[in-house]
């Protein structure tokens, strides 16, 4: 944890350390504890009454038709994104370690919409799905398909997994072709030796080999999926149509934003921070098998 | 390889081999489709970008360049467009300034206070160092889409509101830049830190003179994640800027296009998503190897 | 870098502590009146033109306007300021706003109040009733200053009714002739002739009071917080059902929430629209066909229709600082004396006719009549007549809205309208779910208002 050899003193660690400290205690400790606080109280907009109502927020949200949709929803959208994302990006991965020939154009050709802005992105897909001025969305259309995704759910949901997995392919890619890389060429030389066909060869070798790296992979997806893909969904559907692309993390905005009902959004807030911290106690459980290997 | 001169006597081999060949024929074709796919919407925008409003409007959608790319890039940097429908232009180039500034900003104070804290937690002993630093952990822990609402009252208590250090200074907190940087400082030798006792070195001149040296790839790798996730922020900028002169591109131009109107000055809207994703494109693409190196080490 | 901007910061925190401190008034300064408004260009530009005109007609206050995003963002950001003790003086809030604002007692002053403390006279009985009925208490004082008003009105392609055969000057009066004229547009090529804006202030609130059925219980909530939603009712079931079979049959079409739908007629899309009478401007700029403007429709059958529209836009309301109160006289007068200047004659005509906002006064409207401004600008004054149709005596169910959490409540049943027209529940159904939903805001918002 700590070198061997160290220097004295104990004012000027904690002088370097305060910019960190008060930025972190002002911005996530405060806010953090005030959602907690706030999620027992019942108050208007206007901060002029409030009652301590205790769980009942909590009780409201589990309740609520609303926010079950929206759980549903986020777990359909998350797992689809992911899917979508990490399938895309193995297949690509796999030519792009066998056309050896012309792999660091492809890298530099697939890796750039990482770079791109999930909203961004949300824009980009929407210029090509639009109903009316869209390439694809209108020749939909043509086909008789009635294609309007600000009007029909499932398409609304396609779209914006479409639109968040795009960027996410180029993630995934990266860390798919270091993984094949690393695999030592013998492996794969023996293992093509003994006849096996290349897809028996990818399953059977290969993929037990990119498991760690795909497990990893799952879950950075997931977390992207859930959290940053707000500008995807506030850009191209605002949740809509019918709430049929609400997440959990929208609904928190909607609520506590649009709607001013404090109280519930501010419960909503702490049961995603536990989801949160959830998650990144499996992650960082993980990590600590890889540091420690 | 196979040495060919067997390679042209075995038939099992020779088998093996046309296989190979076909499956990189194959391996061009998928990659290419993906590079295709991947392409397509930027294509579209791009060519969609150099024609007028109504051909958009219409639905004519341009697979070729039009002539109106120099007069359509003008009108969004200047002043956003032409102002036909009554949308709140906001010019382009005040857009991207903003980005650019809230960007670079972010990313040096985020590698600036984690290479203090990394260097506190690592060449130094005092008491509370390891209670610091779970508690700088944790806030990997509380992304601001969880606690919205009561850090933007934070920040209303604050008066931070409609400001460049409102944008800035509460993502500058960085976990995954503290540990990374802990990681590394870790791996530098002890033998550094003795010669420097030895010599008479403070630690501050250690930092300037052997740390800060030493950390100079992975500072230049972090540098190009930590500006893309900048320049990408969303929520928060939507939450805390109602200026226009404030407005950052990423958020402004989910603001031009409102509900998707058939009607939007959709040239300008192109242009301008074409001037909002260029310099974070462009970035990865000429910083390449940083970017690969910070990402994979990064996201440990 | 890193030191800049934690100065920066730390200048933040004492330049906020000391404008909290800074005493109201300096000597011989004009006294700031903060006005945070919400309308876009161009007419966010026109109405602080009418700020300017305030501060250039008197040395005592100066008004500074500001824009702070769309309506609902604007409310938020108000009320944000509020509970940091930094409200400002004036906020525009949208006509939905009204019964937040008039539940938030201590966060607001009303206007009737404000006048009577500071000596300022506005003649209210001037005003059209629908709009004072709309921001005034039960008991008839104002509880804000009614500023930029608008109705909704029916805009048709008149070009397209020529080729579909129909009578350009004559738009059908009521629904099922509108149905019927719409089968002929589509007859003669329209492939969706039929559209409307703002769904739920159209379809439902509008179409509430027109045929004079209540849109909640206890006055549609003027008598009190514990209203209940009464959209569960045969009338509009019937015409939501309308709806739902004519955009299954291709003569309507939903063209999204709130004003999505406003470029739909302008662009040749659709050939009918309802639409907010400030679309007026921007169908003036955009149609390059003949177009007329005309009242709303209705069902006959319906004994009491039609009676007037309602209106919707803003008015301006006098915030407190904060919870803890804190504004002079001295400037609840600048802000009392700024209202006044907005209902001078000229000032509220010259409104009207630059934006196509209603006027503010039964007087103002004959001025303005009296100019021809209404022969140059045909269907100008359509919005004006449906706002005194019916004889112009509001009742119960024609003068306005005031429930609380009603944005999202107009949101609720937007979202249920397109559960319904994606195919998955009928009328009925849709104002069953938007009643059930809408109460359970209505409830939340009476409990959090109630100490």
């Amino acid at each position: 944890m700590r070198k061997a050899v160290i220097f004295k003193g104990k004012l000027l660690p904690l002088l370097l350390m305060l910019p960190q400290l008060v930025i972190t205690g002002i911005f996530f400790f405060w806010p953090a504890g005030q959602a907690i606080w706030s999620s027992l109280l019942r108050e208007d907009a206007f901060g002029l009454n409030r009652s301590f109502v205790g769980l009942e927020n909590f009780a409201e949200v589990v309740a609520d038709p609303t926010w079950r949709d929206a759980a549903a929803n986020t777990a359909l959208f998350s797992f689809s994104v992911a899917v979508l994302a990490l399938a895309a990006a193995l297949l690509l991965a796999v030519q792009a370690d066998k056309a050896i020939r012309g792999s660091g154009a492809y890298k530099t050709l697939l890796i750039w919409p990482y770079a791109v802005a999930p909203a961004i992105a949300a824009v980009l897909w929407l210029f090509l799905f639009h109903p009316q001025i869209g390439l694809i969305g209108r020749a939909l259309n043509a086909a008789q398909l009635a294609w309007d995704y600000r009007l029909n759910g499932g398409q609304a949901m396609t779209l914006v997994i479409i639109a968040s997995a795009w960027k996410q392919v180029s993630y995934n890619f990266i860390f798919f072709l270091a993984g094949l890389q690393s695999i030592p060429r013998a492996v794969l030389e023996a293992a093509s030796i003994d006849g096996a066909r290349p897809m028996r060869r990818f399953w059977t070798i290969i993929f037990p080999l990119l498991s760690p790296t795909s497990f990893f992979l799952l879950t950075v997806n997931l977390v992207y999926a859930f959290f940053d893909t707000f500008g995807v969904i506030h850009a191209l559907t605002q949740g809509g149509p019918a709430k049929a692309t609400e997440t959990l993390i929208y609904k928190v905005y909607v609520d506590g934003v649009e709607n001013l009902n404090l109280g519930a959004s501010a419960a909503q807030s702490v049961i995603l921070m536990a989801i949160v911290i959830a998650v990144t106690a499996a992650q960082f459980r993980l990590i600590e098998r890889k540091v420690h290997y | 390889m196979a040495d060919s001169a067997t390679a042209a006597t075995d038939p099992a081999l020779r088998a093996s081999q046309a296989r190979q060949r076909r499956g990189r024929w194959m391996a061009h074709g998928i990659l290419l489709l993906g590079v295709i796919i991947f392409a397509l919407p930027i294509w579209i925008t791009l060519v969609g970008s150099t024609h007028d409003a109504n051909t958009i409007g219409r639905g004519e959608v341009p697979l070729w360049f039009g002539g109106q790319a120099v007069e359509n890039y003008i009108s969004a940097w200047t002043r956003g467009g032409e102002g036909m429908r009554s949308t709140r232009a906001v010019p382009a180039g005040t857009m991207l300034w903003n980005s650019a500034v809230m960007a670079t900003l972010i990313a040096v104070g985020k590698i600036a206070i984690s290479l203090l804290s990394a260097y506190a937690v690592v060449f130094f002993s005092f008491p509370g160092r390891m209670f610091f630093f779970w508690m700088i952990f944790i806030t990997l822990m509380l992304p601001v889409e969880v606690r919205i609402i009561p850090t933007f009252q934070v920040m209303v208590d604050l008066n931070l509101t409609d400001s460049m250090a409102g944008l800035v200074i509460p993502v500058i907190a960085s976990a995954t830049a503290t540990l990374l940087f802990r990681q590394f400082f870790l791996t530098i030798p002890d033998e550094y830190v003795e010669a420097a006792k030895i010599d008479g070195a403070g630690p501050l001149r250690f930092f300037w003179d052997v740390v800060l040296p030493l950390s100079r790839t992975n500072i230049a790798a972090l540098f190009v994640i930590l500006f893309i996730y900048g320049w990408n922020q969303y929520l928060w900028p939507l939450l805390i800027i109602t200026d226009t002169s404030l407005e950052t591109i990423v958020v402004g131009l989910s603001k031009m296009i409102g509900r998707g109107d058939a009607q939007n000055e959709w040239n300008a809207i192109m242009a301008t998503a074409i001037l909002a994703l260029l310099p974070p494109v462009a970035v990865v693409i000429l910083m390449q190897r940083w970017f690969v190196k910070g990402l994979t080490e990064t996201e440990k | 870098m890193l030191r800049r901007t934690l100065a920066k910061g730390a200048i933040g925190l004492t330049t906020a502590a000391m404008v909290a401190g800074r005493p109201a008034a300096a000597q011989g300064a004009p006294v700031e009146i903060q006005f945070w408004h919400g309308l876009t260009q161009p007419l966010g530009g026109m109405l602080e033109q009418v700020a300017a005109g305030f501060n250039e007609s008197q040395q005592r206050y100066r008004v500074n306007a500001s824009y702070r995003g769309g309506y609902s963002e604007t409310m938020v950001a108000a009320i944000a300021a509020f509970r940091a003790n930094n409200a400002p003086h004036i906020v525009q809030m949208f006509e939905v706003g009204t019964a937040t604002m008039m539940a938030a007692s201590r966060a607001t002053k009303p206007v009737w109040e404000l006048l009577q403390q500071t000596g300022v006279k506005i003649d209210f009985e001037d005003v059209l009733a629908g709009v004072r009925g709309y921001y005034s208490l039960p008991d008839g004082r104002m509880a804000s200053m009614p500023f930029n008003s608008s109705t909704s009105v029916s805009f048709y392609n008149k070009d397209a009714f020529r080729k579909a055969g129909l009578d350009p000057e004559a738009f059908p009066r009521t629904w099922p002739a509108v149905a019927e004229a719409a089968r002929k547009l589509k007859a003669a090529g329209i492939a969706t002739p039929m559209t409307t804006s703002w769904p739920t202030w159209l379809m439902v609130e509008q179409f509430s009071a027109i045929h004079d059925i209540p849109l909640a219980t206890k006055g549609n909530g003027f008598g009190g917080l514990d209203a209940e939603l009464a959209i569960n009712n045969p009338v509009l079931a019937r015409h939501l059902q309308n709806l739902i079979d004519w955009h299954k049959e291709g003569l309507f079409r939903y063209g999204g929430r709130d004003n999505a739908a406003d470029g739909l007629l302008p662009a040749g899309e659709c050939a009918i629209t309802f639409a907010s009478s400030g679309t007026r401007a921007r169908i003036l700029r955009e149609a390059k066909f003949d177009w007329g403007t005309a009242m709303l429709p209705y069902y006959d059958d319906v004994p009491k229709a039609p009676l007037n529209s309602i209106i919707g836009g803003a008015s301006l309301w006098a915030m407190n600082k904060g919870p803890s109160g804190g504004r002079s006289e001295e400037e609840w007068k600048g802000v009392a004396e700024f209202f006044a200047w907005l209902a001078k004659p000229d000032v509220a005509a010259k409104w009207h006719m630059d934006t196509g906002y209603l006027p503010l006064t039964r007087s103002g409207y004959e001025q303005v009549k009296a100019s021809g401004f209404y022969k140059q600008n045909v269907g100008a004054d359509v919005p004006i007549e449906q706002m005194l149709r019916g004889g112009g005596v509001l009742t119960e169910n024609s003068r306005g809205v005031r429930l609380g959490g009603f944005p999202e409540i107009r949101n609720i049943i937007q979202e249920e309208m397109e559960r319904a027209f994606q195919g998955q529940q009928d009328a009925k159904a849709l104002l069953e779910n938007a009643t059930r939903r809408g109460n359970v805001v209505l409830r939340n918002f009476e409990r959090a208002n109630r100490a």
